[in-house]
């Protein structure tokens, strides 16, 4: 039993001042309860308590590339960012593109136990871009959420032929990385003022916008759910609106270095800002901010990329895109919706959740509720240094940031609990 | 000890001091620190190159400098070393200055961080091209009797070229007005760059002491912005007639290697306008006192 007093607790009336219980991997109670003998008595001292964040957007690069991380770091790492649930992108090696490498998977992860990990799987058979992947049979292993993340499905005409297959197998959804290829090159950062200075070949707004209005009018005409991957741009924000208010079936996620920071953070070529999609405008960042306090971003989502400190100590042209996020997303996101504590666990855990199909997390505090809860200290500052993950990418290193996870709860065990004083 | 990295943020003090030295050894001096017997100057050429790289090397040899070349060639660049172990092997070999071009825009920052070496910068990316900045700078210099107010017009693929970048960074600095000419995929924002650009070169030409002509680089995907190379050099190429819409005065200039009969035809080239001798004259000259000071004080 695991007894948490003087949390702020997200119930579903709202926010409340209580204690809460926990027995197994449910919430036994929300109020004051005498606890039981041996039970762990924790102190909130006035931190959130709300359900564990989930993530739609993490690379644990197992199998192919343990190096920079696997199930095990990336747990750790998820956990320690408050998380109790991730989308894990099928861009491995092999690329997670039929039922048995989905199932393997995700069943390696529940081994492990520090977080319910599910996977994308493909959308075209080996992420090649040509042909379908086999949806029937990741479907049947519990796959919902399809991408061929890195790059999007590349002819308009197969993305219509998926779509109007997936429309048969319900909560399918699409989501897709919008990056026109002829159109994004070979650019290292966004196609702005920075780029221009240092003459390196960059990467235009439209290689994304593109995309996102080729993908809503799909979906438009096919009736499948599509997921927009890490928005960047504000001109995509305004195509994701227009659609939504023509009942266009449209989703979107942002990343917390999308809401943080611009390409003015470029100057100094840190090979630890380069990532794609790439830090855009200050108007653009300002248009995510406000979309996704408005709701017309759903959610944040790391993005989380790792590579070892080796394979970014290189030229800035020759860095692999990428940076880490599960460790520092709450604190980045909190500060970018306000600090406010109902916005936060909707756009981090709830909203996420119903987009993943998930039915045990994002789940307000009440009795009967699933374990999955994470404790948050909105107002600690902090400085990161080190890292769960194997990998130290982090856009952050350095940075003082507002708001700190204190401990995480994983199907009712503490599955992190390093932030408690 | 100081290497060049990049003239941007220079005061115009230091552009000068610079652009003296080089004229004090055009005029038969020797550099103000002397000879610097035993030291190594080593060349390191990511891309082709054959004037800066002689340039450089015979400067070097005048300072009396030993030197070292390595180029992609016959290196070991082949066999998978990184550029970073490339730079801590010549620098473990007794490198005193480097000398580096290379595609990487961030490549010769990279090299003084990684060898704690001066570094001259002979041209990275598209970003910068320092010193060939100098030497049309001098060479202006030399011609008008000062730069001040000098109108100057680059013609060409500016977005695609270190040279114009460079010129950016620092001509303005010395006075010089400077005005982009070109189709518009090859022209720079003039919002960012604080720059004058205009489409059409003819309606300059009455206007400006200096023609400054762009190579179109094949190498770096100039021609997939433009439908024809022979369409470009009807539009902006520089030919006899608009010679003759010039000033008495006004000059012609080019960093090379130039495309005959595409960008520039061989009246413009050859004639008593062309400076292009000129600029390449002073490639030696600049690049001795760059290095002569990136060799000064304690090694």
């Amino acid at each position: 039993m695991i007894v948490i007093r003087n949390a702020r607790v997200l119930r579903s009336s709202g926010v409340e001042q209580s204690t809460v219980v926990i027995e197994g991997d449910t919430v036994l109670a929300v109020g004051d309860e005498p606890p039981a003998n041996g039970a762990r008595v924790v102190d909130a001292g006035g931190a959130w308590l709300g359900p564990g964040l989930v993530d739609l957007h993490v690379h644990f690069r197992e199998p192919g590339q343990t190096w920079k991380e696997d199930m095990e770091s990336g747990g750790r790492a998820a956990a320690a960012g408050g998380f109790t649930a991730a989308l894990a992108m099928p861009n491995t090696e092999p690329p997670i593109d039929g039922g048995e490498r989905a199932k393997a998977a995700m069943e390696r992860s529940q081994a492990i136990g520090m977080l319910d990990l599910r996977v994308a799987g493909c959308l075209t058979r080996g992420r090649a871009g040509t042909e379908m992947a086999d949806f029937d049979a990741m479907y049947e292993a519990g796959v919902r959420v399809f991408s061929d993340d890195g790059d999007a499905v590349p002819e308009a005409g197969l993305l219509r032929r998926i779509m109007a297959y997936l429309i048969d197998l319900p909560g399918a959804v699409v989501a897709e990385h919008p990056e026109d290829r002829s159109l994004a090159g070979n650019g290292h950062l966004h196609q702005g003022s920075v780029a221009a200075r240092h003459g390196i070949e960059s990467l235009p707004a439209l290689a994304e916008d593109v995309i996102v209005a080729r993908d809503l009018e799909i979906a438009r005409v096919t009736g499948v759910s599509l997921h927009v991957q890490h928005v960047s741009t504000s001109n995509a924000v305004e195509l994701i609106r227009r659609a939504r208010e023509r009942g266009v079936p449209v989703t979107a996620e942002v990343t917390p270095h999308h809401l943080a920071l611009d390409e003015s953070a470029l100057e100094g070529l840190d090979p630890n800002l380069k990532m794609y999609p790439p830090l855009r405008g200050a108007d653009d960042r300002a248009a995510l901010v406000e979309a996704l306090r408005g709701g017309l971003i759903d959610a944040v989502a790391t993005d989380h990329a790792p590579h070892t400190v080796a394979e970014k100590a290189v030229p800035f042209e020759e860095a692999p895109r990428g940076v880490i996020g599960l460790e520092t997303a709450a604190a980045v996101a909190s500060a970018a919706l306000g600090h406010d504590q109902a916005l936060f666990y909707d756009r981090l855990s709830a909203a996420p959740s119903r987009i993943a199909g998930l039915d045990r997390q994002g789940i307000a505090v009440e009795p009967g509720s699933p374990a999955n809860l994470m404790l948050f200290d909105p107002g600690a500052r902090w400085i990161p240094k080190s890292f769960a993950s194997k990998s130290e990418n982090s856009a952050f290193t350095g940075v003082e940031l507002t708001g700190k996870v204190m401990a995480t709860i994983y199907e009712g065990r503490i599955s992190y609990e390093g932030g408690l004083g | 000890m100081s290497g060049l990295l990049t003239l941007r943020g220079m005061s115009r003090e230091s552009l000068e001091a610079l652009l003296d030295s080089a004229q004090d050894l055009v005029s038969g001096s020797l550099p103000e620190g002397g000879i610097h017997g035993g030291a190594t100057v080593t060349t390191v050429f990511f891309e082709p190159s054959t004037r800066t790289r002689l340039s450089f090397e015979k400067a070097a040899h005048h300072l009396g400098a030993h030197v070292m070349s390595f180029g992609v060639g016959p290196s070991s660049t082949a066999k998978g070393e990184s550029f970073k172990d490339t730079i801590l092997t010549l620098a473990a070999m007794g490198t005193d200055v480097f000398v580096i071009r290379h595609w990487l825009a961030d490549a010769a920052e990279l090299a003084a961080t990684w060898s704690e070496r001066p570094v001259v910068n002979a041209g990275v990316g598209r970003r910068e091209h320092p010193t060939q900045t100098l030497i049309d700078a001098l060479t202006m210099r030399q011609r008008f009797g000062r730069l001040d107010g000098l109108r100057m017009a680059i013609v060409g693929d500016v977005s695609n070229s270190r040279v114009a970048r460079g010129h950016l960074a620092a001509l303005p600095t010395l006075g010089v007005e400077m005005t982009l000419v070109g189709p518009t995929p090859f022209l720079l924002d003039s919002d960012t760059w604080g720059v004058r650009t205009v489409t059409d070169l003819d309606a300059e030409l009455g206007d400006i002491d200096v023609v400054y002509l762009l190579r179109i680089q094949r190498e770096r995907g100039s021609s997939a912005d433009i439908p024809s190379n022979q369409g470009y050099a009807r539009r902006y190429g520089m030919n006899q007639e608009r010679l003759s819409m010039l000033k008495p005065t006004s000059v012609v200039m080019h960093p090379g290697p130039i495309n005959r009969g595409l960008e520039i035809d061989d009246v413009s080239a050859d004639g008593d306008r062309s400076m292009i001798l000129e600029q390449v004259a002073n490639g030696v000259p600049v690049r001795m006192a760059v290095l002569s000071r990136a060799l000064e004080g304690p090694r």
